[in-house]
């Protein structure tokens, strides 16, 4: 489903992403953990195209997203994503966060978004919020409402980007939750995370990502008992306790 | 000489009155039309600074660049002499060539304003929409500018005030403005400083009700967020 094939990313004179080249299939749940630094986030945000990647290619569907001509626009409508600080639009009541981008690219007429993001909202606990802005929400009902705003696109995939690591620890669950009830209805996922227990739990494979490079892969069974390689073994020692 | 200040500030308001509300009538309308016209065109600087084409966006920051870097005393001059010279078909008023002389001026002030208000959007709410699948002029509409608004109106709303007091420059033309009043008062009277204080409170009078009100204004987008 989305391929990269010898993904290089620089920010001046830093080498972010250090050749990377995966596949992820359709119905893959895939985490990628690893330390701060180690260019986890933007290989993420490389798969969609927010960040331009110095040489190498994202194949998705099939389609290069980096040749030119192609409308990406297009592409990152099957593409959800959620941001670590949510990024829902103050401005807009919830519903209205949920329905502004089917209703504008023209994937829904109003009342049929209406009725979706209805259908949505109920699905993640959030349907007396409809009317009200985001600023009187939680931390935890912010991202359960960007995940639903992804969501009424009816995207193939869904990117996740450090989902939880901005929120208070009692809301920690909430989000959880509702990633974990995708999972089960078969999304295709991949979830940059810090929630160990959480990539055990839900990923069909698990990376391990250092100094911009997958060192490491494997089923969550295997990675994190029998884990090969020692930047690994150093790595999961340190947040494994 | 207090007993004569007194009085002479009465003898000038009372002969005068029509004088200073006109000059205030003048102010405030070359400080409107001003500030319309300097945040229409000071937003499609603003606009064009982030072009993508590079020489559009030369263009704009040369612009505001000269503009803040010179004088507004020396661009009115300037456009005074130079407009009917260059347009002479067009008949311009001399009116009509301070109004363009400070929009010309103004606009370089309000496209840092606007652009400012943009940049002060949180960058992640447009890479949000942009993962939605929106383009960026859909970006730019639906989700950036309508939280930059709320950062650029009480600048704006500066702006005004700031332009109220530079009005005042115009009456280099005698244009008919607050301090064009003070000119003619103390002409007439040989008063100097009477009128000058009269004038000196008008102008503190608009400037701060209108600052207290933009404040007010202020509060209350802030209380929306």
């Amino acid at each position: 489903m989305i391929e990269t094939i010898d993904l290089y990313k620089d920010f001046g004179s830093l080498r972010v992403l250090n050749g990377i080249s995966e596949h992820i299939e359709k119905g893959e749940v895939i985490s990628i953990i690893g330390p701060s630094g180690s260019g986890k986030s933007t290989f993420l945000r490389c798969l969609n195209l927010l960040e331009i990647p110095t040489s190498g290619s994202v194949v998705f569907e099939g389609v290069n997203l980096m040749e030119k001509g192609v409308d990406i626009n297009l592409h990152r409508q099957k593409m959800g994503m959620v941001f670590q600080h949510f990024n829902v639009f103050p401005h807009l009541t919830v519903k209205q966060n949920i329905t502004l981008a089917p209703v504008l690219l023209k994937k829904r007429s109003q009342q049929e978004a209406d009725e979706y993001a209805d259908e949505l909202l109920a699905r993640v606990g959030l349907s007396d919020k409809a009317e009200e802005h985001p600023r009187r929400l939680s931390g935890g009902q912010k991202q359960r409402l960007a995940i639903v705003r992804a969501l009424a696109m009816d995207p193939e995939v869904m990117l996740f980007d450090e989902p939880t690591s901005a929120l208070d620890p009692e809301m920690v669950g909430e989000v959880l939750a509702v990633i974990k009830t995708l999972v089960q209805g078969g999304m295709t996922c991949v979830i940059v995370t810090h929630e160990m227990g959480f990539a055990r739990e839900v990923s069909s494979r698990v990376l391990f990502m250092d100094e911009g490079k997958v060192q490491e892969q494997g089923s969550p069974d295997e990675l994190f008992s029998n884990p090969q390689n020692p930047r690994t073994k150093a790595f999961l020692g340190k947040v494994l306790r | 000489m207090f007993v004569n200040f007194g009085s002479n500030i009465v003898r000038a308001l009372t002969k005068y009155w029509g004088l200073f509300l006109e000059g205030v009538g003048i102010t405030l309308l070359l400080s409107f039309i001003t500030v319309f016209f300097g945040t229409i065109f000071g937003s499609i600087f603003a606009l064009m600074r982030r072009s993508r084409i590079k020489a559009v966006s030369i263009f704009a920051i040369g612009y505001v660049e000269v503009i803040r870097g010179t004088p507004l005393l020396l661009q009115l001059y300037l456009f005074y002499f130079m407009l009917p010279e260059l347009l002479p078909f067009m008949n311009l008023s001399k009116f009509a060539c301070v109004c363009i002389a400070l929009v010309i001026n103004s606009s370089a002030y309000v496209c840092e304003i606007v652009r400012a208000g943009i940049q002060a959007v949180d960058p992640g709410q447009a890479e949000a929409a942009r993962t939605l699948g929106l383009n960026g002029r859909q970006t730019m509409l639906r989700i950036v500018m309508p939280q930059a608004i709320k950062n650029i109106l009480p600048a704006l709303g500066n702006e005004f005030v700031t332009v109220i007091k530079e009005t005042s420059l115009a009456s280099t033309f005698f244009v008919g403005d607050l301090m064009t009043a003070y000119a003619t008062v103390r002409g007439s009277m040989y008063l100097v400083i009477e009128p000058l204080v009269i004038v000196g409170i008008i102008y503190f009078v608009l400037t701060f009700s209108l600052s207290k009100l933009i404040s007010k204004f202020e509060r209350r987008l802030k209380a929306s967020d």
